[in-house]
């Protein structure tokens, strides 16, 4: 057997799902008993079958690949329950397994992936297609780039409406329709305080949180995710304030991005310059906008 | 024979790995540690936290990088990205070798994530070795291929562990991040005495050690890194140390992970051996 071909064999054996006792499928991926598959190209030692020793490479995978999932998707976790959680993420890394040499990127097609199966997102479909969003918004504000802020002679002589202003990387724009910060929020205030918790405190916690989402309310907020001193907040804005940061992230002018923001504003004429001013200065004072690094593209 | 062109020409001491459990420890007390080996792929990013913490450690402290995922066994070709991603980190870090594993993990541009088992052939070594010719050509810096521990062997395999690791290594020109505590499980899960292996090795390639702890099972041994290092483990590295000189070496644990001065202390052990090996050459 050459080296490609042992290695598909093996990947296609180690990628199969586990049972629900989580032991290797007694049948191969192609349909023939794994123990004659895994017979074919690995040798049984006096404690082990060909068959429990790939079954050890089974295991692992799969542990690992669900200690990720878990650990990037806590709040997706939360809502769906536990057993639900699981068996969403085996049918979702089938569908999508790994195709990037870090982990870190392993839940990238989660949100869009779970949008086009349904079912596995439960009776709260749109509940986990916000929190799979948050979660992997947080991963990316969490390291992405940081570039030299903006500084007042960057845009000094710069047209006024024509001004195309740049923000950084690691600002993530979002929009929900359920209160989905909150909501993380509360969890991991929760999760903070369980080191400490006993048995009877954990399963007092476990309901109130299944209340909580089953209380929650569809509410439209808008969300930036984006760091300070290396940490990641959330901080909601108007849908203005979405608007116009949106547009600047196209590479628009400012005054187009103006202009979209009060499209459909309930906000008087006479309140808009004010509030323009101060949300300019209030994203300025957290450093969203960086230098301009190359050619702006045309509106 | 402690410094090479494996490692840089370089004589680093006892190093431990940089985990984020002991990240507020380190930056905070500044204890004196010989260097510190950190995952490559865990900095392979474009900034926040994780940049920002290596700054701060590297203003203070020699860093080498290891790697998980570059897969030098695999069928395929390096991923540019992952290549282009980590020339960025060897720029950053000055590292004065990189090391990833002797092993496959992915396949058709699929990830298992995993550490996957050689089979022992003539055309694994080819495959291999010209892989890690383009990767040391592209990153421009000494590469150091480790042993991994494993849990199955193949039928098509040609040759032992330690003759296809020799085989690979001779082809490619590279080093050797020898792993002692790998040699021990594989040789408790596939039978052979781990001090052949140790005293097969080309002496003179030995870029790193490393030294871990592991779980025992009751049909095979699991290379878990969350205990201390046992005394077996000890003598193979003696043996090696003894073959190779005054070693950088390298205690990893990564799990069930204790406070920053048992590891260290742990790692420092190695004093005992790496000392006898001065006195040796000296006499």
């Amino acid at each position: 057997m050459k080296l490609r071909e042992l290695q598909r064999t093996m990947a296609r054996a180690v990628m199969q799902p586990l049972t629900a006792s989580e032991r290797m499928q007694v049948k191969a991926p192609d349909g023939r008993a794994m123990r004659s598959y895994a017979a074919r190209f690995i040798k049984p030692n006096d404690r082990l079958t060909s068959f429990e020793r790939l079954e050890i490479y089974n295991r692992q995978y799969w542990f690992r690949l669900l200690s990720s999932m878990t650990e990037d998707f806590p709040g997706v976790r939360s809502v769906l329950g536990e057993k639900r959680f699981d068996a969403m993420c085996k049918a979702y890394l089938m569908d999508c397994p790994s195709r990037s040499f870090t982990l870190r990127n392993l839940g990238s097609k989660l949100e869009s992936w779970l949008r086009a199966h349904a079912k596995w997102a439960g009776a709260k479909q749109q509940l986990v297609l916000d929190i799979a969003r948050l979660e992997w918004a947080d991963i990316e504000a969490f390291d992405a780039a940081a570039l030299p802020a903006l500084r007042t002679e960057d845009i000094a002589g710069a047209a006024g409406g024509g001004l195309r202003l740049q923000l950084q990387p690691y600002v993530q724009l979002l929009s929900f329709h359920y209160p989905v910060d909150d909501l993380l929020l509360a969890m991991r205030k929760e999760d903070e305080d369980k080191d400490f918790a006993s048995n009877a405190f954990e399963e007092r916690r476990k309901r109130k949180r299944v209340q909580a989402v089953a209380k929650l309310k569809p509410e439209a907020i808008f969300l930036v995710v984006h760091r300070i001193d290396n940490s990641v907040y959330f901080r909601r804005i108007e849908a203005e304030e979405f608007a116009v940061l949106t547009v600047l992230r196209q590479g628009k002018t400012l005054e187009k991005a103006i202009n979209a923001a009060f499209r459909k504003s309930s906000i008087p004429l006479g309140e808009r310059a004010a509030s323009v001013q101060q949300w300019f200065q209030n994203w300025a004072t957290l450093g969203w906008f960086c230098r301009p690094q190359k050619a702006q593209s045309p509106s | 024979m402690p410094a090479n062109e494996f490692n840089g020409f370089t004589d680093y001491g006892i190093g431990i790995g940089l985990r984020a459990t002991h990240y507020d420890h380190i930056l905070t007390r500044k204890p004196v540690v010989d260097w510190f080996e950190i995952i490559s792929e865990n900095f392979m990013v474009d900034g926040g936290r994780p940049l920002h913490i290596l700054d701060q450690i590297l203003e203070q402290y020699k860093v080498v990088q290891h790697g998980v995922s570059m897969y030098f066994g695999s069928a395929e070709k390096p991923n540019r990205e992952h290549l282009r991603r980590l020339k960025e980190l060897v720029k950053r870090t000055k590292t004065p070798w990189v090391s990833d594993h002797l092993c496959w993990g992915s396949v058709d541009g699929r990830y298992t994530h995993d550490l996957l088992p050689m089979p022992y052939t003539f055309e694994a070594a080819k495959i291999t070795a010209q892989k890690v010719r383009e990767v040391r050509d592209f990153l421009e810096v000494p590469v150091a291929v480790e042993n991994v521990s494993s849990y199955a062997e193949f039928h098509v395999s040609e040759m032992s562990e330690w003759e296809f690791l020799n085989e690979v290594v001779e082809r490619a020109d590279c080093g050797i991040l020898l792993d002692v505590n790998n040699i021990y499980v594989s040789s408790q899960n596939h039978n052979f005495d781990p001090m052949t292996y140790v005293n097969s090795v080309p002496a003179e390639r030995v870029a790193q050690i490393h030294i871990a702890g592991h779980s025992k099972y009751r049909k095979y041994i699991l290379d878990t890194h969350d205990h201390p290092v046992i005394d077996p483990v000890w003598k193979l590295y003696e043996r090696a140390i003894h073959r190779a000189g005054h070693t950088a070496t390298l205690l990893e644990w990564d799990d069930s992970i204790p406070s920053f001065k048992e590891v260290h202390d742990e790692a420092l052990k190695a004093n005992k051996f790496l000392a006898s090996s001065v006195l040796a050459t000296a006499v």
